[in-house]
Protein backbone atom coordinates (compact mmCIF):
# COMPACT_ATOMS: atom_id res chain seq x y z
CA UNK A 1 0.00 0.00 0.00
CA UNK A 2 0.99 3.45 -0.76
CA UNK A 3 2.50 5.69 1.99
CA UNK A 4 0.31 8.70 3.70
CA UNK A 5 2.69 11.18 2.20
CA UNK A 6 1.47 13.93 4.93
CA UNK A 7 3.81 12.09 7.19
CA UNK A 8 6.86 12.49 6.12
CA UNK A 9 8.92 15.72 6.56
CA UNK A 10 11.52 16.91 3.85
CA UNK A 11 13.68 19.62 4.53
CA UNK A 12 16.42 21.57 1.84
CA UNK A 13 19.15 23.45 3.55
CA UNK A 14 21.04 25.08 1.01
CA UNK A 15 24.65 24.72 2.23
CA UNK A 16 27.16 21.53 3.47
CA UNK A 17 27.62 23.04 6.66
CA UNK A 18 23.69 23.88 7.10
CA UNK A 19 23.21 20.26 6.77
CA UNK A 20 25.74 19.03 8.81
CA UNK A 21 24.81 21.46 12.30
CA UNK A 22 21.49 19.72 11.47
CA UNK A 23 22.85 16.11 11.34
CA UNK A 24 24.63 16.88 14.73
CA UNK A 25 21.89 18.71 16.45
CA UNK A 26 18.46 16.88 15.95
CA UNK A 27 17.61 14.37 18.29
CA UNK A 28 15.57 12.88 16.27
CA UNK A 29 17.52 12.36 12.98
CA UNK A 30 17.14 13.40 9.05
CA UNK A 31 18.13 10.51 6.93
CA UNK A 32 19.43 12.07 4.01
CA UNK A 33 18.15 12.12 0.61
CA UNK A 34 20.21 12.65 -2.40
CA UNK A 35 18.74 11.61 -5.92
CA UNK A 36 15.70 9.42 -4.75
CA UNK A 37 15.83 6.34 -6.94
CA UNK A 38 16.02 4.02 -3.63
CA UNK A 39 14.29 5.75 -0.96
CA UNK A 40 11.24 6.82 -3.29
CA UNK A 41 10.90 3.48 -4.57
CA UNK A 42 10.44 2.58 -0.82
CA UNK A 43 8.35 5.89 -0.36
CA UNK A 44 5.84 4.19 -2.94
CA UNK A 45 5.90 0.98 -2.27
CA UNK A 46 4.58 1.68 1.59
CA UNK A 47 7.35 0.37 3.41
CA UNK A 48 9.47 3.63 3.87
CA UNK A 49 10.48 3.53 7.56
CA UNK A 50 12.03 6.72 8.60
CA UNK A 51 9.73 10.00 8.75
CA UNK A 52 12.47 12.73 8.47
CA UNK A 53 14.17 13.60 5.72
CA UNK A 54 16.94 16.22 4.58
CA UNK A 55 17.70 16.72 0.58
CA UNK A 56 21.51 16.36 -0.34
CA UNK A 57 20.20 16.95 -4.27
CA UNK A 58 22.26 19.04 -6.31
CA UNK A 59 24.14 20.39 -3.98
CA UNK A 60 26.69 22.17 -5.36
CA UNK A 61 29.69 21.04 -2.80
CA UNK A 62 28.99 17.31 -3.04
CA UNK A 63 28.19 17.17 -6.57
CA UNK A 64 31.90 18.04 -8.28
CA UNK A 65 34.67 15.45 -10.03
CA UNK A 66 37.95 17.40 -9.51
CA UNK A 67 41.28 15.99 -10.67
CA UNK A 68 44.39 16.48 -9.62
CA UNK A 69 48.20 14.98 -10.61
CA UNK A 70 47.92 12.22 -8.75
CA UNK A 71 43.91 11.63 -8.44
CA UNK A 72 40.12 12.08 -9.22
CA UNK A 73 37.94 13.49 -6.31
CA UNK A 74 34.37 12.52 -6.82
CA UNK A 75 31.97 14.38 -4.76
CA UNK A 76 29.13 11.84 -3.20
CA UNK A 77 26.60 13.69 -4.68
CA UNK A 78 27.69 13.33 -8.60
CA UNK A 79 25.55 11.78 -10.44
CA UNK A 80 26.44 8.48 -12.93
CA UNK A 81 25.50 10.80 -15.77
CA UNK A 82 28.44 13.33 -14.74
CA UNK A 83 30.33 10.52 -14.07
CA UNK A 84 29.82 9.04 -17.88
CA UNK A 85 30.37 12.29 -19.24
CA UNK A 86 33.92 13.02 -17.70
CA UNK A 87 36.67 12.72 -19.89
CA UNK A 88 39.39 11.77 -17.82
CA UNK A 89 37.07 9.10 -15.65
CA UNK A 90 36.65 7.61 -19.57
CA UNK A 91 40.39 7.54 -20.10
CA UNK A 92 42.17 6.49 -16.94
CA UNK A 93 39.22 4.82 -14.69
CA UNK A 94 36.97 3.43 -17.10
CA UNK A 95 35.24 0.31 -14.60
CA UNK A 96 33.93 3.26 -13.19
CA UNK A 97 32.38 4.46 -16.27
CA UNK A 98 31.62 1.11 -17.50
CA UNK A 99 29.71 0.73 -13.92
CA UNK A 100 28.21 3.81 -14.06
CA UNK A 101 26.55 3.10 -17.96
CA UNK A 102 24.85 -0.03 -16.65
CA UNK A 103 23.35 1.56 -13.42
CA UNK A 104 19.65 1.47 -14.03
CA UNK A 105 18.12 3.38 -17.07
CA UNK A 106 19.29 6.67 -18.31
CA UNK A 107 16.65 8.71 -16.35
CA UNK A 108 17.98 6.81 -13.13
CA UNK A 109 21.27 7.97 -13.77
CA UNK A 110 20.21 11.18 -14.43
CA UNK A 111 19.64 11.19 -10.83
CA UNK A 112 21.00 8.48 -9.17
CA UNK A 113 24.92 9.25 -7.42
CA UNK A 114 27.42 7.39 -6.44
CA UNK A 115 27.61 8.63 -3.05
CA UNK A 116 23.93 6.76 -2.62
CA UNK A 117 25.05 4.07 -4.49
CA UNK A 118 27.86 3.34 -2.05
CA UNK A 119 25.67 4.24 1.15
CA UNK A 120 22.82 2.33 0.27
CA UNK A 121 25.13 -0.35 1.09
CA UNK A 122 23.45 -2.83 -1.16
CA UNK A 123 25.37 -6.17 -1.69
CA UNK A 124 24.20 -5.69 -5.65
CA UNK A 125 25.12 -2.24 -6.28
CA UNK A 126 26.60 -1.51 -9.67
CA UNK A 127 29.41 1.04 -8.83
CA UNK A 128 30.91 -0.77 -5.80
CA UNK A 129 33.15 -3.58 -7.83
CA UNK A 130 35.02 -0.73 -9.20
CA UNK A 131 35.81 1.26 -6.57
CA UNK A 132 37.04 -1.82 -4.16
CA UNK A 133 39.32 -2.74 -7.27
CA UNK A 134 40.73 0.94 -8.08
CA UNK A 135 41.23 0.66 -3.99
CA UNK A 136 39.03 4.06 -3.45
CA UNK A 137 39.49 6.08 -0.63
CA UNK A 138 36.41 7.71 0.83
CA UNK A 139 36.10 10.76 2.92
CA UNK A 140 33.33 11.40 5.39
CA UNK A 141 32.08 14.59 6.98
CA UNK A 142 30.63 15.80 10.30
CA UNK A 143 30.75 18.76 12.09
CA UNK A 144 33.97 17.32 14.10
CA UNK A 145 35.74 17.83 10.92
CA UNK A 146 36.62 14.78 8.23
CA UNK A 147 38.45 11.56 8.27
CA UNK A 148 39.07 9.11 5.33
CA UNK A 149 38.82 5.60 5.60
CA UNK A 150 40.00 2.88 2.51
CA UNK A 151 36.73 1.85 0.68
CA UNK A 152 37.20 -1.70 1.37
CA UNK A 153 36.72 -1.19 5.62
CA UNK A 154 33.47 0.91 5.29
CA UNK A 155 30.89 -2.18 4.99
CA UNK A 156 30.67 -3.76 8.31
CA UNK A 157 27.64 -6.32 7.60
CA UNK A 158 24.67 -6.76 5.28
CA UNK A 159 23.92 -2.70 5.12
CA UNK A 160 25.76 -2.13 7.68
CA UNK A 161 28.42 1.08 7.34
CA UNK A 162 30.87 2.46 9.03
CA UNK A 163 29.46 5.97 9.30
CA UNK A 164 28.28 7.59 11.88
CA UNK A 165 25.03 8.98 12.49
CA UNK A 166 25.75 12.38 11.95
CA UNK A 167 28.50 12.09 9.25
CA UNK A 168 27.96 12.01 5.44
CA UNK A 169 29.95 10.94 2.30
CA UNK A 170 31.45 13.87 1.46
CA UNK A 171 33.62 12.30 -1.94
CA UNK A 172 35.14 9.35 -3.05
CA UNK A 173 39.28 9.29 -3.90
CA UNK A 174 40.66 7.35 -6.35
CA UNK A 175 44.26 7.16 -7.74
CA UNK A 176 45.40 7.62 -11.12
CA UNK A 177 47.76 5.53 -11.82
CA UNK A 178 46.48 2.46 -13.69
CA UNK A 179 48.30 2.72 -16.82
CA UNK A 180 50.30 -0.65 -16.45
CA UNK A 181 47.00 -2.31 -15.08
CA UNK A 182 44.44 -5.07 -17.14
CA UNK A 183 41.12 -4.32 -16.50
CA UNK A 184 38.34 -6.50 -16.27
CA UNK A 185 34.81 -5.88 -15.49
CA UNK A 186 31.85 -7.80 -16.18
CA UNK A 187 27.92 -8.06 -14.41
CA UNK A 188 25.76 -10.40 -15.19
CA UNK A 189 22.08 -10.20 -14.85
CA UNK A 190 18.93 -11.03 -16.38
CA UNK A 191 19.21 -8.59 -18.98
CA UNK A 192 21.10 -5.64 -20.51
CA UNK A 193 19.26 -2.91 -18.87
CA UNK A 194 17.96 -2.13 -15.78
CA UNK A 195 18.36 -5.51 -13.93
CA UNK A 196 20.23 -5.72 -10.67
CA UNK A 197 23.04 -7.97 -11.17
CA UNK A 198 23.23 -11.65 -10.67
CA UNK A 199 26.58 -11.33 -9.82
CA UNK A 200 29.03 -8.76 -11.07
CA UNK A 201 33.11 -8.84 -10.70
CA UNK A 202 35.52 -5.98 -12.03
CA UNK A 203 39.48 -6.64 -11.27
CA UNK A 204 42.70 -5.17 -12.32
CA UNK A 205 45.70 -6.82 -12.60
CA UNK A 206 49.78 -6.46 -13.46
CA UNK A 207 52.09 -9.00 -14.55
CA UNK A 208 55.38 -9.05 -15.07
CA UNK A 209 57.19 -11.99 -17.09
CA UNK A 210 54.06 -14.13 -17.22
CA UNK A 211 53.55 -13.52 -13.21
CA UNK A 212 51.19 -11.61 -11.57
CA UNK A 213 52.85 -9.07 -9.58
CA UNK A 214 49.59 -7.24 -8.52
CA UNK A 215 46.01 -7.91 -8.60
CA UNK A 216 42.96 -6.10 -7.13
CA UNK A 217 39.65 -7.89 -7.78
CA UNK A 218 36.39 -6.38 -6.03
CA UNK A 219 33.11 -8.11 -5.94
CA UNK A 220 29.35 -7.68 -5.82
CA UNK A 221 26.22 -9.74 -5.03
CA UNK A 222 28.68 -12.47 -3.62
CA UNK A 223 28.45 -12.07 0.06
CA UNK A 224 26.53 -9.70 2.39
CA UNK A 225 28.39 -6.27 1.18
CA UNK A 226 30.31 -5.52 -1.84
CA UNK A 227 33.81 -7.07 -0.79
CA UNK A 228 37.16 -7.04 -2.55
CA UNK A 229 38.17 -10.90 -2.57
CA UNK A 230 41.31 -10.71 -0.87
CA UNK A 231 42.23 -14.87 -0.52
CA UNK A 232 41.94 -14.77 -4.31
CA UNK A 233 44.30 -12.05 -4.70
CA UNK A 234 46.95 -13.98 -2.40
CA UNK A 235 46.24 -17.15 -3.88
CA UNK A 236 47.38 -15.69 -7.67
CA UNK A 237 50.11 -13.30 -6.80
CA UNK A 238 53.29 -14.06 -8.01
CA UNK A 239 51.95 -16.81 -10.00
CA UNK A 240 52.34 -17.64 -13.58
CA UNK A 241 48.72 -18.21 -15.87
CA UNK A 242 48.96 -21.35 -16.14
CA UNK A 243 45.63 -24.24 -15.73
CA UNK A 244 46.64 -24.90 -12.06
CA UNK A 245 46.66 -21.58 -11.06
CA UNK A 246 43.38 -20.97 -12.43
CA UNK A 247 42.09 -23.83 -10.82
CA UNK A 248 43.57 -22.89 -7.88
CA UNK A 249 41.58 -19.17 -8.10
CA UNK A 250 38.82 -21.06 -8.18
CA UNK A 251 38.46 -22.62 -5.39
CA UNK A 252 39.84 -19.54 -3.42
CA UNK A 253 36.89 -17.37 -5.08
CA UNK A 254 34.58 -20.21 -4.08
CA UNK A 255 36.27 -20.28 -0.48
CA UNK A 256 35.67 -16.85 0.40
CA UNK A 257 32.32 -16.06 -1.17
CA UNK A 258 28.95 -17.26 0.12
CA UNK A 259 26.18 -16.23 -2.57
CA UNK A 260 22.76 -16.84 -1.60
CA UNK A 261 19.63 -18.05 -3.20
CA UNK A 262 17.17 -15.43 -3.72
CA UNK A 263 14.68 -14.06 -6.50
CA UNK A 264 17.64 -12.88 -9.09
CA UNK A 265 19.32 -15.82 -8.64
CA UNK A 266 20.46 -19.36 -7.27
CA UNK A 267 23.58 -19.71 -4.95
CA UNK A 268 24.97 -22.47 -7.12
CA UNK A 269 24.51 -19.95 -10.10
CA UNK A 270 26.40 -17.58 -8.63
CA UNK A 271 29.03 -19.44 -7.86
CA UNK A 272 29.92 -21.27 -10.88
CA UNK A 273 29.23 -17.66 -12.44
CA UNK A 274 31.79 -15.91 -10.03
CA UNK A 275 34.49 -18.45 -10.94
CA UNK A 276 33.92 -18.23 -14.74
CA UNK A 277 33.99 -14.47 -14.60
CA UNK A 278 37.66 -15.01 -12.52
CA UNK A 279 38.74 -17.50 -15.40
CA UNK A 280 37.80 -15.17 -18.12
CA UNK A 281 39.92 -12.22 -16.78
CA UNK A 282 42.70 -14.29 -15.86
CA UNK A 283 42.77 -15.86 -19.48
CA UNK A 284 42.77 -12.28 -21.11
CA UNK A 285 46.23 -11.43 -18.76
CA UNK B 1 2.66 21.64 3.37
CA UNK B 2 5.19 23.62 2.00
CA UNK B 3 4.66 25.97 -0.71
CA UNK B 4 6.56 25.25 -3.85
CA UNK B 5 7.50 26.94 -7.01
CA UNK B 6 8.51 25.89 -10.60
CA UNK B 7 8.32 25.84 -13.76
CA UNK B 8 5.65 23.52 -15.95
CA UNK B 9 6.11 23.54 -19.59
CA UNK B 10 6.53 27.38 -19.29
CA UNK B 11 4.40 28.13 -17.05
CA UNK B 12 5.57 29.81 -13.59
CA UNK B 13 3.36 27.87 -11.42
CA UNK B 14 3.20 28.52 -7.22
CA UNK B 15 1.67 24.79 -5.22
CA UNK B 16 1.29 24.18 -1.71
CA UNK B 17 1.90 20.63 -1.28
CA UNK B 18 3.39 17.85 1.63
CA UNK B 19 7.43 18.10 0.55
CA UNK B 20 7.83 13.96 0.05
CA UNK B 21 4.82 14.53 -2.75
CA UNK B 22 5.96 12.50 -5.53
CA UNK B 23 6.13 15.32 -8.68
CA UNK B 24 4.34 12.63 -10.55
CA UNK B 25 1.02 13.06 -8.09
CA UNK B 26 2.02 16.65 -8.08
CA UNK B 27 1.62 16.96 -12.12
CA UNK B 28 -1.28 14.78 -12.26
CA UNK B 29 -3.62 15.04 -8.77
CA UNK B 30 -3.03 19.12 -8.04
CA UNK B 31 -2.53 20.27 -11.69
CA UNK B 32 -4.38 17.53 -13.77
CA UNK B 33 -1.39 16.94 -16.22
CA UNK B 34 -2.34 13.05 -16.55
CA UNK B 35 -0.15 12.61 -19.54
CA UNK B 36 2.79 11.36 -17.27
CA UNK B 37 1.33 8.05 -16.37
CA UNK B 38 2.02 5.78 -13.21
CA UNK B 39 3.63 2.16 -14.65
CA UNK B 40 5.53 0.40 -11.90
CA UNK B 41 5.88 3.42 -9.33
CA UNK B 42 9.82 2.14 -8.80
CA UNK B 43 11.77 3.84 -11.47
CA UNK B 44 11.68 1.09 -13.69
CA UNK B 45 9.34 1.44 -16.34
CA UNK B 46 9.60 4.64 -17.23
CA UNK B 47 6.00 5.68 -18.10
CA UNK B 48 6.34 8.71 -15.91
CA UNK B 49 8.46 10.28 -17.64
CA UNK B 50 9.22 14.30 -17.50
CA UNK B 51 12.04 16.43 -18.39
CA UNK B 52 13.94 18.59 -15.58
CA UNK B 53 15.97 21.21 -16.32
CA UNK B 54 16.34 19.25 -19.79
CA UNK B 55 17.15 15.86 -17.87
CA UNK B 56 15.06 12.56 -18.45
CA UNK B 57 13.43 11.78 -15.39
CA UNK B 58 11.04 9.32 -13.53
CA UNK B 59 8.07 11.72 -11.98
CA UNK B 60 7.61 8.55 -9.35
CA UNK B 61 10.60 9.09 -8.09
CA UNK B 62 11.12 12.73 -7.29
CA UNK B 63 9.73 14.44 -3.96
CA UNK B 64 8.02 17.78 -5.10
CA UNK B 65 10.46 20.14 -2.81
CA UNK B 66 13.55 18.79 -4.66
CA UNK B 67 11.86 20.59 -7.80
CA UNK B 68 11.60 23.35 -6.27
CA UNK B 69 12.56 26.35 -9.21
CA UNK B 70 13.10 23.60 -11.74
CA UNK B 71 11.98 23.81 -15.35
CA UNK B 72 9.73 20.82 -16.08
CA UNK B 73 8.52 19.29 -19.35
CA UNK B 74 5.91 16.95 -19.54
CA UNK B 75 4.35 15.94 -22.77
CA UNK B 76 1.10 18.07 -22.64
CA UNK B 77 4.43 20.55 -22.98
CA UNK B 78 5.79 19.54 -26.59
CA UNK B 79 2.68 20.06 -28.58
CA UNK B 80 1.97 23.78 -28.94
CA UNK B 81 -0.98 25.92 -30.15
CA UNK B 82 -2.55 22.11 -30.83
CA UNK B 83 -0.03 21.05 -33.29
CA UNK B 84 1.97 17.74 -32.74
CA UNK B 85 5.61 18.33 -31.75
CA UNK B 86 7.36 16.46 -34.74
CA UNK B 87 8.57 13.14 -32.29
CA UNK B 88 4.73 13.13 -31.76
CA UNK B 89 4.27 12.97 -35.76
CA UNK B 90 6.75 10.57 -36.28
CA UNK B 91 5.54 7.49 -33.45
CA UNK B 92 2.22 8.44 -34.92
CA UNK B 93 3.37 7.61 -38.71
CA UNK B 94 5.81 4.86 -37.35
CA UNK B 95 2.88 3.12 -34.99
CA UNK B 96 5.10 3.88 -32.90
CA UNK B 97 2.20 3.75 -30.37
CA UNK B 98 -0.74 1.12 -29.75
CA UNK B 99 -2.22 1.07 -26.19
CA UNK B 100 -0.47 4.68 -25.12
CA UNK B 101 0.47 4.21 -21.66
CA UNK B 102 4.03 4.66 -22.67
CA UNK B 103 4.01 6.59 -25.16
CA UNK B 104 4.27 10.00 -23.36
CA UNK B 105 7.52 8.58 -21.63
CA UNK B 106 9.25 7.01 -24.71
CA UNK B 107 8.14 10.47 -26.03
CA UNK B 108 10.07 12.05 -23.70
CA UNK B 109 13.37 10.18 -23.87
CA UNK B 110 13.72 9.89 -27.44
CA UNK B 111 13.33 14.08 -26.92
CA UNK B 112 16.09 14.09 -24.50
CA UNK B 113 18.26 11.04 -26.78
CA UNK B 114 17.93 13.40 -29.74
CA UNK B 115 19.26 16.33 -27.63
CA UNK B 116 22.49 14.50 -26.88
CA UNK B 117 22.62 12.87 -30.26
CA UNK B 118 20.90 14.35 -33.25
CA UNK B 119 21.68 11.51 -35.87
CA UNK B 120 21.63 8.68 -32.80
CA UNK B 121 22.46 5.02 -33.68
CA UNK B 122 20.35 1.96 -33.36
CA UNK B 123 22.50 0.64 -30.00
CA UNK B 124 22.21 4.48 -28.78
CA UNK B 125 18.36 4.19 -29.99
CA UNK B 126 17.84 1.49 -27.56
CA UNK B 127 20.24 2.71 -24.96
CA UNK B 128 18.39 5.89 -24.90
CA UNK B 129 15.19 3.91 -24.48
CA UNK B 130 15.96 1.19 -22.50
CA UNK B 131 14.36 2.51 -18.83
CA UNK B 132 11.31 2.98 -21.02
CA UNK B 133 8.66 -0.34 -20.81
CA UNK B 134 6.22 -0.82 -23.95
CA UNK B 135 4.08 -4.08 -23.77
CA UNK B 136 2.34 -3.66 -27.09
CA UNK B 137 4.73 -2.80 -29.92
CA UNK B 138 7.78 -4.44 -29.82
CA UNK B 139 9.90 -1.40 -30.00
CA UNK B 140 10.51 -1.95 -33.65
CA UNK B 141 8.28 0.80 -34.94
CA UNK B 142 9.15 3.02 -31.60
CA UNK B 143 12.60 2.62 -32.85
CA UNK B 144 11.84 3.27 -36.84
CA UNK B 145 9.80 6.57 -35.05
CA UNK B 146 12.69 7.65 -32.91
CA UNK B 147 14.86 7.55 -36.48
CA UNK B 148 12.39 9.73 -38.60
CA UNK B 149 12.32 12.26 -36.23
CA UNK B 150 16.11 12.43 -36.12
CA UNK B 151 16.12 11.95 -39.89
CA UNK B 152 13.88 15.10 -39.91
CA UNK B 153 16.17 17.55 -38.15
CA UNK B 154 18.75 16.25 -41.32
CA UNK B 155 16.20 17.80 -43.57
CA UNK B 156 16.07 21.12 -45.48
Amino acid sequence: MRSNVTQYDLISPNSLDAILQILAGSPDPYTPIAGGTELMVALGAGRLQPKKFISLWNLAELRFIQVTPDAVVIGAGTTFTDIRQHPTIARELSLLTQAASWTGSIANQNRGTLGGNIVNASPAADSPPALLAYDATLTLISIHGTRTMPYRDFHLAYKKTALAPDELLHSITLSRNWKSYKSYIRKVGIRNAQAISKVAIAALARTHKGRIEDIRIGAASLRETPARLTATEQSLLNQPITPATIAAARAAILSETLPIDDIRSTAKYRAAVAANLLEEFLRSL
Amino acid sequence: MTTIQLTINNQAITIEAPPMKRLLDVLREDLHLTGAKEGCGEGECGSCSVLMNGDLVNSCLIPILQAEGAQITTIEGLAINEKLHPIQQCFLEAGGAQCGICTPGMILATHHLLEKYSQPTLSQIQEGLSGNLCRCTGYIRIFNAVQQAADLTLAP
